[in-house]
């Protein structure tokens, strides 16, 4: 059974968004997500200053077994990509919902309030749905 | 049991080799018009070996492959079907191996008459308006096929379509080749019995729409039923439709995509008409088009002039997306697809579709009574099906990809694994017309043993496979330390 923290917001693509304390936003992908897509052999993260739209591809992880872009859960702008991943992208694997952070948001006004996150919960179901 | 079979490197001793085929000498005053920047300060890292140590060495590396010529090879998506010795017999012939791609049309005209008759032929079976040969490779000639696409666009002024719709079943190549031509792909949901979802389809067209990029049978192996209904939808909003050849041998002789109301295809020759392919080519991506893309083909083209045949270039269609090879792409790959369709005829161009897809559903029949789970159990197969082997990965902890290395002990070649992506612990099985129900039969039964072996001893299967030269690979590990360089181990 895939690991889905109470604390966290998700999206119906298997990314997940931490609110911090500093007004920024943290997303990875879910551990249903690095496991579905198997042993990560390649990350790559979006670079600082980029502006983004909601539902845009920003992020690419790539397995033995599939590339799959990450979707922006949110509008706004890249504050910092982890760079680590570019030499160990298996700690997305081993630590999706802490060190395997894929990028740092800030939010566009509002946008944190306005997107169509999902709770835990709700992603639960979606991942119940999926048969996972 | 095959040995593994070392690197040439690990032959090497110093001063062997076959010295009658050692180069001549180079004349000094030749080396002296390098500039010594360009030249080696030290020889190259090379083996040195005999003559009858390097037949031995590629003999033996050649016999550890899985072949169509030595196994079954139900590789999903791919069509490996049996290639006709003759074909490579007639495209080994000296006057085609030998002719200079810059020789006179005048000494070349039963070339130019092959590939004219190749055109004419795959105009026929895909119900278009002109054929261009020269693309190399299925991805190549998606590229053109979109190329085009944009380029008619372009010529009626029409500056904003941008955007290639992708169905979620669509061949994987489909979204690179969009974006490669500069447009903007959105991809739309399939339904629950794996149709396109036309109500997506009608939400996302519009103004901007370049066309849509489909595979029918789609890449789940279903005939798109609604296909004349997406047709509609596409040309309505001004976009134009392209046919991903992939899957064309399901159809071959049946349905033509330019009925379905198609505007550009590529057909893989290297898959449908039987061109050796796998190990990476070379392949052949020829394209065909409707009327309204005539004008925008790549050249060169085969015209025809009374009795005479002659290169068609930039001069004769000067809208043209241009040159994608040298010369006339891969022209040893157009001999041989030519002569196979010249070997079957009409009526044999008509049963290809029809036992491909009679051996995948049968196929498919006896899976399945066997007790595997296929995810659309409605729907009939095209030219190839879908296993699923979710229930098996959560109950046995043993996934498709344990079942494909098994088949590998039992002399098979492993299906598609994991592809679509769609499908989980997916196994995509394409027998194509070539094979004969007893290697079907047996296919099952090996299958079946798995099944059992994954009930009784999962080790047995979780760690397979077993007879081959080389064990489970860590291709994680692989795709992680890139280490393709091969260096002495120091004494």
């Amino acid at each position: 059974m895939s690991k889905v923290p109470a604390d966290l917001k998700y999206t119906k693509s298997h990314e997940w968004v931490r609110a911090l304390a500093d007004g920024t936003v943290e997303v990875g992908i879910t551990d249903h997500a690095q496991h579905a897509l198997g042993d990560l052999v390649f990350v790559e993260v979006p670079e600082a200053g980029r502006a983004v739209k909601a539902g845009e591809p920003c992020a690419v992880v790539e397995s033995v077994k599939a590339a799959s872009d990450v979707y922006a859960p949110l509008a706004g702008e890249v504050t910092g990509g982890n760079g680590r991943l570019g030499g160990e992208p298996q700690v997305v694997n081993s630590d999706p919902y802490g060190e395997g952070w894929l990028m740092r948001l800030k939010p566009v006004a509002g946008a944190l309030s306005g997107a169509a996150l999902l709770t835990a919960a709700e992603y639960q179901r979606v991942l119940e749905a999926e048969g996972g | 049991m095959p040995q593994r079979e070392q690197l040439i490197f690990e032959y090497s001793r110093a001063g062997r080799g076959a010295s009658d085929q050692w180069p001549h000498e180079a004349d000094p005053a030749a080396l002296a018009d390098l500039p010594a920047a360009l030249r080696r300060a030290a020889p190259p890292q090379l083996p040195e070996v005999g003559e009858l140590e390097a037949v031995r060495h590629f003999t033996r590396l050649s016999q550890l492959n899985f072949s169509i010529d030595t196994h079954f090879y139900p590789l999903g998506s791919c069509t490996m079907k049996y290639n006709p010795k003759a074909c490579n017999q007639y495209a080994m012939l000296p006057e085609f191996l030998a002719r200079h791609p810059l020789a006179p049309e005048s000494s070349g005209q039963g070339l130019l008459a092959c590939l004219y008759e190749l055109q004419e032929m795959l105009k026929a079976v895909s119900g278009m308006e002109g054929v261009a040969l020269s693309p190399m490779a299925g991805a190549h000639g998606e590229f053109a096929g979109v190329a085009m696409i944009r380029a008619y666009h372009r010529a009626r002024g029409d500056l904003k379509r941008n955007e290639i719709i992708v169905p979620e079943a669509a061949h994987g190549t489909n979204p690179a080749t969009a974006t490669m031509c500069g447009c903007v792909v959105r991809e739309i949901p399939i339904e629950p019995e794996g149709d396109v979802d036309v109500a997506a389809l009608e939400a996302a067209v519009g103004p901007n729409t370049a066309g849509i990029m489909l595979t029918n049978p789609s890449t789940l192996g279903l005939f798109e039923r609604r296909i004349e209904e997406v047709a509609r939808i596409v040309h309505e909003a001004g976009g134009l439709l392209y046919y991903d050849g992939a899957n064309l041998n399901a159809i071959l002789g049946k349905v033509r995509p330019g009925d379905m109301g198609f505007d550009v295809i590529h057909m893989n020759l290297h898959k449908t008409f039987s061109t050796p392919h796998g190990g990476g080519g070379p392949g052949a991506g020829a394209v065909g088009v409707g009327a309204r893309l005539v004008p925008f083909l790549p050249v060169p083209l085969v015209g025809r002039e009374g009795e005479r045949y002659r290169w068609l270039t930039e001069a004769d269609l000067p809208q043209s997306i241009g040159r994608l090879s040298a010369f006339m792409g891969n022209t040893g790959v157009l001999l041989r697809a030519y002569i196979y369709m010249r070997l079957l005829g009409r009526e044999g161009m008509q049963s290809v579709g029809e036992y491909a897809t009679l051996n995948a559903n049968y196929l498919m029949a006896r899976l399945r009574a066997a007790g595997f789970d296929v995810p659309y159990p409605r729907r009939r197969a095209g030219h190839e099906f879908i296993v699923t082997l979710k229930r098996q990965a959560r109950e046995l902890n043993v996934t498709a990809m344990d079942f494909a290395k098994r088949l590998l002990d039992y002399g098979f070649h492993a299906p598609t694994t994991y592809f679509p992506l769609l499908v989980p612990e997916c196994l995509l099985i394409e027998p194509t017309e070539t094979e004969s129900k007893d290697v079907l039969d047996a296919f099952v039964s090996a299958m079946s043993q798995i099944q059992k072996e994954a009930e009784q001893e999962p080790a047995r299967v979780t760690t397979a496979p077993h007879t081959m030269p080389v064990r489970r690979l860590d291709d994680v590990r692989a795709a992680r330390q890139l280490d393709l360089t091969w260096k002495p181990t120091p004494p």
